[in-house]
């Protein structure tokens, strides 16, 4: 399994280089590259802002539907039925367009990173509730034993576990959410895609133009994936090191 | 006044032929992802490196970069090299390509779980490697993943509302062109949001039953 992910990723590492010669060959790519960087800033911003939110709210809506009393475990399940139930797009046309008519007004920018947070947050609340349901029963019963009460036991003992065991998917919403970043510039936000179909429209420079933001979200794919499996190896070794004592 | 039903019911047969655009991008999209996804899966599985990496790499990079990029790139790139396809046809092509590379991440799942043994006796048996996956693989690959299948086309379904980005007239396109008629989004796109809500809470529903189905049928 190692092995293969490291073939993978020495893969598109050789993909990566060979589209990023291609592209460098074509004349006048420099052109491009300024007003794509700054396109890829905006795509990152609104990539980290909206990872931070969706894991809040990933947290906030699986403790809901687990432990909080009714009224509120019903609007955690219909945040989670909701925003999973809808497509990305929808929603944050529906934050963009809508919202107005009900006198909130929000900046494009907060739109696109609270629309894609929601989005987010609610399929991060499924896998936050896999994984505390995942933590073995024996850890609740000792927190019994030891007379944690259940905020105590969920801070000290259960969630410290189920973060672990919840690392590696969080990783695919991480890139799930970045690729999802894309659609926000169908509400005039001036991200990576915004950039690449504006300058198409002007310079009709079609190849060299998608090419180089292909691997633009590549290579960000690639910062997260590699960034979450440090994270992965860091928990895993904290969690043998407490095992061991 | 939030909302208006007398334009609701106005606009409620105009989605409704929209939705057929939908539903035609989901089911062709979906066909497509299935085909393409089970011959990504079983390149990925051959014993020869070089047509199993560069497949690898394939699905790798359709996974990690976003759709509407790629849609953009199928609708504006492939014209430069003289194939100039439809909006419509485009963007099937495009959803095919992509859900394609996260079903053959399914089928290999599938393919992966057939023991051994099986193997072995098509070897022992003589039959040809073609005839090996028809016959023997594949029946029994596919039945247990349908339902991660499945998920996949809720899925599609949901990302279809991209293919407004070229202009392909399907349900999101059509409430934008209703909203910026009237300037009046709130009844179009919530009632586009109530859509895709229902029809995904009901796919869902049958997924888990199919999903209970095969378990009962298969065991």
């Amino acid at each position: 399994m190692r092995m293969q992910t490291r073939g993978i990723v020495v893969v598109c590492i050789i993909l990566s280089f060979t589209a990023g010669l291609a592209v460098a060959s074509f004349a006048g790519f420099r052109e491009f590259l300024p007003g794509l960087l700054e396109g890829a800033r905006v795509t990152v911003i609104i990539t980290v802002l909206g990872c931070a939110l969706a894991v809040v709210m990933a947290f906030i809506a699986a403790l809901a539907k687990m432990y909080a009393p009714l009224p509120l475990r019903w609007l955690a399940v219909s945040y989670i039925e909701i925003f999973r139930g809808t497509s990305a797009l929808v929603q944050l046309f529906w934050l963009f367009f809508v919202l107005p008519h009900f006198g909130i007004t929000l900046d494009p920018l907060t739109v696109a990173v609270v629309a894609l947070g929601l989005n987010v947050g609610a399929y991060g609340a499924e896998v936050v509730r896999g994984a505390v349901q995942a933590v073995p029963r024996g850890q609740w019963e000792a927190t019994i034993a030891l007379n944690m009460s259940r905020t105590e036991a969920l801070k000290r003992v259960i969630l410290p576990q189920a973060v672990v065991a919840m690392i590696p998917p969080w990783g695919n919403l991480f890139i799930e959410l970045m690729k999802a970043t894309a659609l926000v510039s169908l509400i005039t936000i001036s991200d990576l895609a915004f950039k690449a179909s504006q300058m198409n429209q002007t310079t009709y420079r079609t190849v060299e133009i998608f090419t180089i933001v292909l691997v633009f979200y590549l290579a960000i794919a690639s910062v997260i994936t590699v960034g979450m499996r440090a994270l992965e190896r860091a928990a895993a070794r904290g969690l043998s090191r407490g095992r061991a004592h | 006044m939030f909302w208006d039903w007398e334009y609701t019911w106005e606009i409620v047969p105009v989605l409704a032929e929209a939705s057929i655009i939908t539903i035609e991008a989901t089911v062709l999209g979906f066909i497509l992802a299935a085909v393409v996804g089970l011959l990504l899966a079983i390149l990925r599985m051959s014993p020869t490196r070089w047509i199993a990496l560069p497949a690898a790499g394939f699905v790798e990079f359709i996974r990690s970069t976003p759709l509407l990029i790629q849609i953009f790139f199928i609708f504006f790139v492939l014209p430069e090299f003289g194939i100039t396809l439809g909006a419509l046809t485009a963007g099937i092509l495009a959803l095919g390509l992509h859900y394609g590379s996260y079903c053959s991440e399914v089928y290999r799942a599938g393919l992966e779980n057939i023991p051994r043994g099986q193997w072995e006796a098509s070897i022992a048996l003589n039959l040809s490697p073609y005839h090996t996956f028809r016959d023997i693989i594949i029946p029994q690959a596919i039945p247990p993943v349908v339902p991660a299948l499945g998920n996949y086309f809720v899925a599609l379904f949901k990302e279809t509302p991209l293919l407004s980005a070229i202009a392909v007239l399907e349900l999101m396109q059509t409430a934008k062109i209703l909203g910026s008629e009237t300037f009046r989004y709130t009844e179009p796109i919530t009632l586009v949001g109530l859509y895709f809500l229902v029809f995904s809470l009901v796919a869902a529903a049958l997924v888990r039953r199919l999903e209970h189905w095969l378990k009962v049928r298969w065991r």
